[in-house]
């Protein structure tokens, strides 16, 4: 195992995030701080508690899921995405790193950096309303859970993506639909019964589902149902991306 | 002793269908530099970035040190040191970082002396602090060496290390490599251009339209390549060349208006006062003179129709047998 690599790579994209500190970080903090003034202050005060929880507080693990999901996906798929399109990813090729290594190293960059990210928002969100977090091993689990896979999905992008509209597409047309439409601002016990249905083949519901249950013990869908289908998605990632290497995949001609 | 890269049978075919290298082998030895030559296009960074794990071959085998690039990659590529053709580095990091990250990447315990001795060595200690977007062109290609050299490796490629690069810092290019050469690093450079063959090499391979034409000891292909012509212009042509003057190096151009003279700019004795004193003699006038070199694509072509004549009576020689 080349654990210096894995580091050298590590190390090189959290020192992007921390150059471009205000891009990474701050931004995310302060478009969530946003929602929290607009849905848990403003609106909030007007709406009645969902599943006994205060709507402020309801909506903080979705909050942090959308945050985490766009995050996760971006900063792997920059990752991975700019190398190839400066020229600098030869070295990479060249050197004596395996895919695995490759992988760990962005992908665990970018997950750190959401996770440190999400952390961030939990603490802001301690500014505008009260909250509790009933199991938080699992909140922490999840968090990392979702991290690791969405960056891995990030990665996969970043791959595949020859140009810069690509790289964006993904996210904007499909993921940032499917989280808000993922149950992050309300219950889906609210939605007409069709819907409901329907709404169960969108895979952020699960995500959300299960990690507003860390919070508050309260589940829209069944909890064991949500994990499988969180490592589901995410064993189908890992298949892709271990395909990708294989065959050399949009990185080596 | 051992070739240090052994490259058989290697062919590439790129996805759409163009063949780039063509049953190449190559054997570079311990300790040499070897200059790959050949006219824009031929193939050579290609087969640099097969050997280096960047470009999958379509056929083929290539061992570094003995390790197969395939199923040894990580001691194969540990031999290596690659200074790609294109410069690309990340802007925004300093060139300290930098060299760190390629030394940490190819698996190496950090070790601050040896890197700060690879940035005097390339006259970058000044800058290590300095955010790459700030270097000019020769210090960035000078930092794309240091990174190359980060790790340590006992084979440096060198892809077009002078293109683009003015004089002053050529020679000081071809000074460093001397440098590592005399260290025990061995040294594959390409360039398009024979006069750095010439200044560098201890052997020299000939690539073009993909095949490797000739790879010859740098000295014997010299003689080869050194010819030139001196052409005179006539103010009355001639009909033929005049048998005084019959056992020349000499050609007539058709209109007879031309005059030829070849010889080997090597040699010590040119031959061309001889030939003008002749040529006085016999009072044959000329207008005015010029000499041309052979341009490279011309001794390619040479090259390239003289090894397979050679090849050619080498088949009819055993079949004949
Ligand atoms: N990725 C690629 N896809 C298709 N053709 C390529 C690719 N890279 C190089 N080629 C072609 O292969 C040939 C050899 O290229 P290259 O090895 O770069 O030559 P050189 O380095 O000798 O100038 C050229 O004709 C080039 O157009
Ligand atoms: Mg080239």
């Amino acid at each position: 195992m080349n654990w210096y690599g894995i580091a050298a790579i590590y190390k090189f994209e959290m020192a992007r995030t921390w150059r471009t500190l205000m891009q990474s970080i701050a931004s995310p903090v302060l478009s969530t701080s946003l929602y929290f003034i607009v849905f848990g202050a403003a609106i909030g005060s007007r709406m009645g508690d969902i599943d006994g929880v205060s709507y402020g507080a309801f909506i903080i693990p979705g909050l942090i899921m959308l945050a985490l999901l766009s995050e996760s996906i971006s900063n792997a798929s920059f990752g991975i995405f700019f190398p190839k399109f400066s020229g600098t990813i030869y070295e990479v090729l060249s050197a004596p790193v395996s895919a695995f290594e490759v992988v760990a190293g962005y992908v665990g960059a970018a997950a750190s950096k959401s996770i440190i990210l999400g952390l961030l928002i939990l603490l802001t969100a301690r500014f505008f309303v009260d909250y509790e977090i009933v199991h938080p091993f699992w909140m922490i689990v999840f968090l990392v859970l979702t991290a690791v896979t969405f960056s891995l999905f990030g990665f996969i992008i970043g791959i595949w993506a020859d140009d810069f509209q690509k790289l964006q597409i993904i996210p904007l047309m499909i993921i940032t639909p499917l989280t808000f439409l993922g149950g992050a601002f309300y219950s889906i016990s609210m939605l007409p019964e069709i819907w409901q249905k329907i709404t169960l083949f969108n895979p952020v519901v699960y995500l959300i589902s299960s990690f507003r249950w860390a919070f508050y013990g309260v589940a829209d869908v069944n909890l064991g149902l949500s994990v499988g289908m969180i490592l589901l998605f995410l064993l189908l990632c890992l298949t892709t991306i271990w395909w990708i290497f294989r065959t050399g995949y949009r990185i080596k001609t | 002793m051992k070739p240090i890269i052994s490259i058989q049978g290697l062919g590439k075919t790129y996805a759409g269908g163009f063949t780039a290298l063509n049953n190449v082998d190559l054997e570079i030895q311990r300790g040499e530099i070897f200059a790959l030559l050949g006219p824009n296009g031929a193939g050579k960074t290609t087969l640099i970035s097969i050997v280096c794990g960047i470009v999958n071959a379509s056929q083929g085998s290539i061992r570094v040190n003995g390790f197969d690039i395939q199923s040894d990659y990580r001691k194969a590529r540990n031999e290596i040191g690659l200074v790609p053709q294109e410069i690309s580095t990340d802007a925004f990091e300093t060139v300290w970082a930098a060299v760190k990250f390629s030394r940490g990447l190819f698996g190496k315990s950090p070790n601050p002396a040896y890197l700060e001795k690879i940035l005097r060595q390339l006259s970058l200690w000044e800058k290590k602090d300095n955010k790459i977007i700030t270097l000019s062109g020769g210090m960035k290609r000078r930092l794309m060496i240091a990174k190359a050299l980060s790790h340590a490796p006992n084979v440096l490629f060198l892809d077009e290390p002078t293109a683009g690069v003015d004089v002053e810092l050529r020679q000081d290019m071809w000074e460093m490599v001397r440098g590592l050469k005399d260290s025990g690093v061995t040294i594959i450079l390409t360039t398009h251009y024979i006069e750095e063959a010439e200044e560098m090499a201890d052997r020299v391979g000939v690539i073009n339209h993909g095949e490797l034409v000739l790879v010859e000891e740098k000295k014997t292909l010299m003689q080869k390549m050194g010819e030139k012509e001196l052409s005179l212009n006539l103010p009355e042509p001639l009909q033929r060349i005049p048998d005084a003057l019959a056992d020349l190096p000499l050609s007539l151009s058709g209109d007879g208006s031309q005059l030829v003279y070849r010889f080997d700019v090597k040699s010590e004795d040119t031959g061309i006062a001889e030939f003008l004193r002749r040529l006085n003699a016999a009072s044959i006038d000329f207008r005015d003179l010029h000499t041309r070199e052979s341009s490279l694509e011309e001794i390619f072509v040479n090259l390239v129709h003289g090894a397979r004549r050679e090849r050619e009576e080498q088949l009819s020689k055993e079949t004949q047998e």
